[in-house]
């Protein structure tokens, strides 16, 4: 992650938890898993300081678990390669039918990955693009891998040019392509969600540069393209997703997260997450940041192992599900709950209620059970 | 999730192993099951690698695709899949009674089963029986004549499997998950190897420990369909390059194996573990209704019916939720009439009770409203100590008296009231007998009354046109 903006723990700070290594890049699926939950301070700091979670959870000990396949990878550049073929000329005739366009004309433009043009130049240049481009006439354009930022805990980050911007008639839409298959016009609800939950951090960010430029946000559509091979071929097919839903959540819950400097204010000065030091001290530096450990944590943080060891060390009811923790109501821990249904510990006020069902399911279980 | 299911969760957690769920098997298991272990390529949909397959626990059948890029390789393995599956399910599907009804219907004597290590498999299944079911025999892209007959088996089969309590076609995870609460999450509980880790542990080691070896891909191979990414870039990559080089599929073959065995063993451990408890008695009837659906599907097949289209039509849609919901409905009170495990649950949650009778009036007449004579209509009191939520007027049934119609008149501090409507006959509960009453009915509800396909009204689109096979669909690419 680049850090641009500057809170009171400066640059300097972050790089000192980091350790002497560059910070690792974000994506949309990175911002998009931090709003999942949003109260874990844990991942706010490695994710602020540009920590490779995915080297620190190895460096600890645990497998990895979010490694992507190299067919995958094939499939997903062969087939943004076939959707974008031809500067696009195939993707605008997909994109005309499915917005339901009369425009004939589509320039293709993209940002650049020219060597040594920085990030801060091609962010900048994508302004530039979606500034003539709003102001373009008729002509519809394509701008492939624009590269937008997002202020994310109080720092700027830049999001890994996934998409293509899409203007025609002067409203932009995200373009998101995709190689999981639409099949007789279903495809995985899982993958639908987590694309839609991506595309909306593009939307978010799209929207935020145009504020900034001076142009009506509202010109950033909620409706995303998403592209996809349709059935077992490669045949791409466009669908409008609405992702108004997901940019209600991600803004709030990028509003919710909590300030960086907050947490870092709280923490020891001299604390590093360096994975030159040995892993029981890493481990130990790690613990000095608090977590929300729940079992979704798995499909969507590199940390997920470590924090579940944690969580089980400490008894949490929330490590078997959020909704076992909400069942219990108030109890505590797991030998907590077992207690109450033994009638081993004696219940607190505002627990009355359920340590009395508690042990009349520990009775009526255990007569079942023989 | 439900109180009592979260407990079940704390308690396992607690002591470090999984716990009773049941004490019976509400799921039918087969003298001769077939396990099926699919592996997919990461990335495509449906684009096989590799399976176990078979009826042996010692000799499974590997089937692979050395190069899974290449349609005919894909093709051959469907063919080689359809060449053990096939005749497994026609073997069943061609043995019928029939059964004597008002309206008579045919029933298969037996019925295949098919036993797949999850939900993802079972998720593949459908995908390739999608992919191979609109194939032609002949033509251009002629396939083997079984495997579009594979397609409609599994399609069929996965379709079925939808319906609650149907059994021909099952994961291993899901079965387990019904009968043993682990101390981990839902999420976690789809992985065989960590989920038999729970529930059986090797000697030595608790739950969370054998669960723990099963999570590392490098201990424990991943269940599938997908593969272990690092998997992919460290062995099969090279395999397959080798494979194309020199037209061995030895190192893919080799690599693959290392990788289905484990599961394919753990599938079977996880049937034996399930052969321990005793058949529930609505298993069976699950069962038979499994053989009849298997007795349609063959008669439509051999009647010469085309194969499933792509999506259902209206009137067909609609008939088929009301069926897995009425599937559902009677599954749920089946299982709960079967194990007073299960019943535990309903009980803790307030729409069931039990106790002892304290008070029976066997030969109470009133005159029901509307009526003129006096009926019999018994009342039973229950004093309970379950927090029972059923309020006066609710129609209950018991366990052990199915037949005989309950209703609540009273429930108040632990005595409940309740007035026998119907099947005096099977005699009334008697005092000091404990008994259970419950808000569920096994016996199912009742069909909806929905058109015949050709009276689909003009609002759902007016009656639907079969499908017929198209050479866009037999052609279509695989790839």
């Amino acid at each position: 992650m680049s850090v641009t903006g500057g809170g009171e723990y400066g640059p300097g700070r972050l790089a000192a938890l980091r350790g002497p290594v560059e910070p690792i890049d974000h994506n949309a699926r990175t911002i998009a898993a931090l709003a999942a939950n949003p109260g874990c301070d844990r991942r706010a700091v490695l994710d602020a300081a540009g920590v490779d979670k995915g080297r620190t959870i190895r460096h600890l000990g645990h497998p990895p678990r979010f490694g992507l396949s190299p067919f995958a990878m094939f499939r997903n550049e062969q087939f943004k390669a076939i959707v974008k073929d031809d500067d696009g000329a195939r993707l605008a005739g997909l994109l005309r039918e499915v917005l339901h366009l009369t425009t004939a004309e589509t320039a293709y433009q993209t940002t650049g990955e020219e060597a040594g043009a920085s990030r801060e130049v091609r962010h900048r240049r994508t302004a530039d693009l979606l500034r003539d481009a709003a102001q373009a006439g008729r002509a519809a354009t394509l701008l492939d891998r624009p590269l937008l930022k997002l202020a994310v805990a109080g720092h700027d980050v830049y999001l890994e040019p996934d998409v293509i911007a899409f203007q025609a008639e002067g409203r932009f839409h995200i373009v998101a392509i995709k190689a999981f298959a639409v099949i007789d016009g279903q495809a995985e609800t899982a993958k639908v969600s987590a694309a839609a939950r991506e595309a909306a951090v593009y939307v978010h960010a799209m929207r935020a540069l145009f504020a900034d430029l001076g142009l009506d946000p509202e010109r950033v559509s909620h409706d995303v393209v998403l592209v996809c091979p349709k059935d077992f071929g490669n045949v791409p097919t466009a669908t409008l997703v609405d992702v108004r839903h997901q940019l209600l959540v991600l803004d709030r819950q990028l509003g919710r997260l909590k300030g960086v400097d907050r947490i870092l204010a709280a923490l020891p000065a001299d604390l590093t997450f360096d994975l030159g030091r040995p892993a029981a001290e890493v481990a130990a530096a790690l613990s000095a940041v608090g977590a929300r450990y729940a079992p979704e944590c798995l499909a969507a943080c590199e940390m997920a192992a470590f924090c579940r060891a944690e969580a089980h060390a400490c008894d949490s009811l929330a490590a078997l599900g959020r909704s076992v923790r909400d069942d219990f109501g108030g109890v505590g821990s797991v030998a907590g709950a077992i207690g109450l249904a033994e009638g081993a510990v004696l219940p607190e006020d505002d627990q009355s209620e359920v340590a009395e069902r508690l042990r009349h399911i520990h009775r009526i279980y255990d007569e079942a059970v023989v | 999730m439900t109180l009592f299911r979260s407990y079940l969760k704390a308690r396992a957690r607690h002591e470090g192993r999984a716990r009773p769920a049941a004490t019976v098997r509400h799921v039918h298991l087969s003298d001769a099951p077939m396990v099926f272990v699919p592996l997919r390529m990461a990335g495509e949909a449906a684009a096989p690698l590799g399976a176990m397959v078979g009826c042996d626990p010692a000799e499974p059948r590997l089937l692979v695709v050395p190069q899974p890029r290449d349609r005919d390789l894909r093709f051959a393995f469907a063919a080689e899949l359809a060449s053990v599956m096939v005749p497994y399910i026609e073997r069943y599907a061609a043995d019928s009674e029939e059964v004597e009804a008002r309206t008579p219907y045919p029933r298969c004597l037996d019925a295949p089963q098919i036993i797949v290590p999850n939900r993802g498999a079972l998720a593949f299944v459908r995908l390739l029986g999608r992919s191979t079911r609109f194939r032609r025999t002949d033509g251009p892209h002629a396939v083997d004549p079984l495997v579009p007959v594979l397609g409609r088996w599994l399609t069929y089969l996965h379709g079925r499997g939808e319906y609650a309590g149907s059994a021909m076609l099952l994961s291993l995870t899901d079965a387990l998950a019904a009968h043993w609460v682990t101390g981990q999450s839902d999420a976690e509980d789809t992985d065989p190897a960590a989920l038999l880790g729970w529930i059986d542990p090797p000697a030595g080691m608790t739950g969370p420990e054998a669960a723990a070896v099963a999570e590392d891909p490098r201990r424990s191979p991943p269940p599938g369909p997908d593969t272990d990414p690092d998997f992919d870039r460290r062995v099969l990559q090279p395999s397959i390059a080798d494979y194309d080089a020199s037209g061995s599929a030895d190192r893919v073959r080799a690599a693959l194996h290392d990788q289905l065995r484990p599961t394919w063993d753990l599938v079977w451990r996880g049937v034996a573990l399930l052969r321990t408890l005793p058949e529930a008695p609505s298993a069976v009837l699950r069962w038979e209704r499994d053989r009849a659906s298997l007795a349609g599907e063959n008669a439509r097949i051999a009647e010469g019916g085309l194969s499933q289209g792509r999506w259902d039509s209206a009137v067909a849609a609609a008939r088929r939720l009301a069926m897995l919901e009425i599937a559902q409905q009677t599954y749920e009170a089946g299982r709960a009439f079967d194990d007073p495990l299960v019943m535990a649950e309903y009980r803790a949650e307030g729409v069931a009770f039990a106790g002892e009778v304290v008070a029976v009036e066997p030969d109470r007449k009133i005159i029901p409203p509307g009526g003129k004579r006096p009926v019999v209509r018994p009342l039973v009191t229950v004093k309970t100590a379950d927090p029972l939520r059923l309020a006066p007027g609710k129609k209950v049934l018991s366990p052990s008296r199915p037949r005989q119609a309950g209703q609540i008149l009273s429930a108040e501090d632990g005595t409940v009231v309740v007035q026998i409507n119907g099947g005096v006959k099977d005699g009334v509960p008697e005092v000091g007998e404990t008994v259970c009453y419950a808000d569920l009915d096994p016996s199912g509800g009742r069909r909806p009354p929905l058109p015949a396909l050709e009276e689909t009204p003009w609002t759902h689109g007016g009656p639907p046109q079969e499908y017929v096979p198209t050479d866009e669909d037999a052609q279509e690419a695989w790839s």
